[in-house]
């Protein structure tokens, strides 16, 4: 009753005990995604003996690696609370822009630079529309989703533009110990990436800026200057990408990926990364990027229809997203 | 006449033991033992959020305790639910009844205690005469078979006494029934609560009225900050004994040490206007100064807060620090200059949910944790740790996520987060709001501190004993403009209210007069 024991029943809350540490570790949508990689692997063991044969799967993955390297950058994009669906279109105008300028006689160097400043200013226009007029970016990139690919036909026409010289094409036919090209570039890219958005600033202030954007503005964080960054380095890998693609087909045409953001949204969704932003990691999309590599050509070997694929391929999309949403949820508290 | 109960001689009717609950993590009721007996009129007293509510829920069955037992008539019981409390024969009294408002008194007074078959008849003229002797019983008068539409919420409580009575209650619980109540209607409050005790009721009451407690109850509980402070009889306490176990001590104590020495102009401001929320606004804080802002909720106060800051920028109007007149139009340009700024939604704005504790307490120093970009996580864990017991933040580890701390706690690592930028100027808006008593005390004591250590000081709050305790100068805002700029021995409860409230009612004011 007096005041001093009132001082001392007067003591701050007891915060919760924190989770333990195995739960921290195993209960992750990478978790799942590795689960399920296992899985389709063991799966498609069974159904063909090429499985067991890692050339067989390295050679078949170069048409997916493509998207997935993009997926990699989309994961930042993502885990920043934004989102970006113009990449494949991106791909086929600066592979566009590329095929143009070397058929208009450029030297093939610079017609390469032309498709990464293409790239550039592609995602700078992603990257201004959403930051400096502040519109949602799955709208903005819908919108320019189909603005380059239109331009990409403008510029290409209907017929495919080819005859590049022998050195520029069949990139994933190039073998460097045993491994295409285009891989080692996602497995270089995956681990620098990885390393950025985990021990960096940068990194850091990405997950904080998709957990919230006011706190971190309010933190000092330059929210406006990293995600234009963002949008820019979508525009530079889907270039990238464009140009291995046009390497593996020796050929461009308007139409090339089409469709292919779809992919890329649901290899970093299988890979974990929260749909709001905030979440996700590197490992996971990269996982999951292997994960689709498998089942595609798992369902290939085993003669199910490309049609029938699609069903396949969307419900794993749905069920990604219930599974992630269902952790997030249950560490959330 | 009724003897009053002091004291517990028998058995209780419900007692309650070690009853804890948390939600989402935070402790909002702790431990607490406390027994109702027969026949007794219990007041439950405390603060907003000191858990008095809670714990009338939890014996309704609104709630379920995180730990802790409930006994009613010495044998342990589960009131999982409000449908169990009843055929326990507990009854919660919301302020504003909730019942079905078209069917019938009579219909709601037998609601949830149907027990013929589900295509059963419904006998109708029993239901009205029950319904007839329940209000003749209250001495009320009220036509049952009319809608509870119509009715005065005073009579829709009525009703919902009689249903307790119809199920036969022995707890009844009234949550500040008298809030909507006229004083007539209090009066017959009064007297039927009053025959209810008689019988051998044991009713609890819950209010603010500290006038009502004492006409009324025998035995008052204080409930401060989730704890149950004291138990005791209404008679053996006064006005003020209540006041002091319900906020823990007086705010006098929070009187603002005026060691700091008063130095330089660390903050000055000249004619910052945006349009549509202040105009012409221009003061300046000096080295260990506290410049209180106060006014009305909406006045522009934060508005000023956040054009300081970079959040957002004014249109026009000059800002200098520490003698330098600066271009501030991002917070990152803010900080540089040795600002810092805690804003008054923490939710939303100060704390990053889901990131762990440390993270969010080095979010504005990303310079000092990584020299060369990569993160040094040694050099964070030390820093972070280190603020944490400097500014006694309650965790139960640094890499878990910031929102299951409680408020307070949060508010803390927040204001860690920028000692560690090592700022001359901070601003705080509404720094306490929301925050337990205690750790309040707490941030009086740190605002303190940081001021007699020459940092100079923006409080805006909207509690005036707090400003007229911590500051040095009281500015008041009203309607975006800058109304008055008060010295320590100026600045008063009416001298701030009179500068704070908007001109044309001030004029209206004066035209009464």
């Amino acid at each position: 009753m007096n005041s001093t024991e009132a001082t001392t029943t007067s003591t701050v809350r007891d915060a919760a005990a924190a989770r333990p540490r195995w739960q921290v570790l195993l209960i992750r949508p990478e978790t799942m995604t590795l689960a399920l990689l296992i899985g389709a692997i063991i799966v498609a063991s069974n159904l063909s003996p090429f499985f067991s044969d890692l050339g067989f799967i390295l050679e078949s993955s170069t048409y997916y690696i493509e998207y997935a390297l993009v997926a990699l950058v989309l994961t930042l994009v993502i885990i920043s609370g934004e989102i970006d669906l113009s990449p494949a279109a991106m791909m086929a105008l600066s592979a566009c822009v590329f095929a143009w300028c070397y058929q208009a006689g450029v030297p093939i160097e610079l017609s390469m630079a032309a498709s990464l400043v293409a790239g550039i200013l592609m995602g700078l226009v992603n990257g201004i529309l959403v930051i400096r007029f502040q519109l949602p970016s799955i709208i903005v990139t819908i919108g320019t989703l189909t603005l380059y690919r239109g331009l990409a036909q403008v510029l290409a026409g209907d017929r495919s533009i080819g005859k590049f010289p022998k050195w520029f094409n069949g990139i994933d036919y190039r073998l460097v110990f045993d491994v295409p090209v285009p891989v080692i570039l996602f497995i270089v890219a995956s681990i620098v990436l990885a390393l950025v958005l985990g021990t960096t600033v940068v990194g850091r202030q990405i997950y904080q800026i998709g957990t919230s954007e006011v706190a971190a503005r309010h933190a000092g964080i330059r929210v406006r200057r990293i995600k234009t960054g963002l949008f820019v380095l979508m525009g530079i890998v889907s270039s990238i990408a464009g140009l291995l693609t046009a390497s593996r087909l020796a050929s461009v045409r308007y139409d090339m990926a089409t469709g292919g953001e779809l992919q890329m949204v649901l290899m970093v969704m299988l890979g974990g990364t929260y749909i709001f932003g905030g979440r996700g990691t590197i490992l996971g999309t990269f996982l999951a990027s292997w994960l689709l590599v498998i089942i595609a050509t798992g369902m290939t070997v085993a003669n199910i229809a490309v049609t029938s694929q699609l069903i396949v391929m969307g419900l794993l999309l749905i069920v990604s997203i219930i599974a992630t949403n269902a952790i997030y949820a249950r560490t959330q508290r | 006449m009724h003897a009053n109960i002091t004291t517990e001689t028998g058995a209780p009717l419900m007692s309650a033991r070690g009853i804890t609950k948390q939600f989402a993590g935070i402790e909002v009721l702790r431990n607490v033992d406390l027994n109702l007996m027969r026949g007794e009129i219990h007041a439950l007293l405390g603060e907003n959020g000191a858990g008095k509510s809670t714990f009338a829920k939890i014996l309704a069955g609104v709630y379920r305790p995180t730990r802790g037992t409930l006994m009613l008539n010495g044998s342990p019981v589960e009131v999982s639910s409000p449908i169990a409390a009843q055929k326990l024969g507990i009854t919660l009294i919301h302020q504003e009844p909730i019942s079905f408002p078209d069917l019938s008194v009579a219909e709601n007074l037998v609601l949830g205690r149907t027990d013929g078959a589900l295509l059963g008849r419904v006998p109708w003229a029993q239901m009205t005469r029950d319904a007839n002797a329940l209000m003749d019983l209250l001495g009320v008068r009220i036509d049952v078979t009319k809608p509870m539409r119509g009715l005065s919420i005073a009579d829709q409580q009525m009703v919902e006494i009689a249903r307790a009575l119809a199920s036969d209650s022995r707890l009844i619980i009234m949550d500040e029934p008298t809030a909507p109540l006229t004083p007539k209607e209090v009066e017959t409050l009064f007297k039927i609560a009053r025959r209810l005790r008689d019988e051998g009721r044991t009713i609890v009451f819950i209010s603010h009225r500290l006038e009502e407690v004492r006409a009324l109850c025998d035995r008052v509980t204080i409930f401060r900050d989730g704890d149950k402070v004291e138990t005791v009889a209404t008679d053996a306490l006064t006005d003020a004994d209540i006041i002091r176990l319900m906020i823990g001590r007086s705010l006098k104590e929070y009187l603002h040490k005026t060691g700091s020495t008063i130095g330089e102009v660390a903050l000055k401001v000249e004619n910052l206007t945006l349009p549509g929320f202040f105009a012409d606004v221009s003061f300046e804080v000096r080295k260990g100064e506290i410049v209180g802002l106060g006014g009305l909720v909406g006045a522009g106060r934060t508005d000023v807060a956040r054009a300081i800051f970079g959040v957002a920028p004014a249109a026009s109007g000059r800002v200098a620090v520490n003698g330098k007149e600066v271009t501030i139009s991002e917070p990152s340009d803010a900080i540089a200059l040795g600002l810092a700024f805690v804003p008054e939604d923490r939710a939303t704005a100060g704390i990053f949910r889901t990131l762990s504790v440390e993270q969010n307490i080095t979010a504005a120093i990303p310079k000092r944790i990584a020299p060369n970009g990569v993160i040094r996580r040694a050099l964070e864990k030390a820093l972070a740790s280190d603020s944490v017991k400097k500014l006694r933040i309650r965790l139960a580890s640094l890499r878990q996520p910031i929102g299951e701390l409680s408020g307070g706690n949060q508010q803390k690592a927040i204001l860690a987060r920028w000692l560690l930028t090592d700022p001359s100027v901070l601003i705080l808006d509404e720094p306490t709001r929301g925050i337990d008593i205690g750790v309040k005390a707490e941030f009086y004591d740190m605002i303190g501190e940081l001021a007699a250590s020459g940092r100079a000081i923006l409080l805006i709050s909207s509690e005036l004993p707090e400003l007229l305790a911590l500051c040095d100068r009281v500015l008041v805002m009203s309607e975006g403009r800058l109304t008055a700029n008060l010295s320590r021995t100026e600045a008063t409860q009416e001298s701030v209210m009179h500068a704070a409230v908007p001109k044309t009612a001030r004029q209206t004011v004066g035209v009464a007069a």
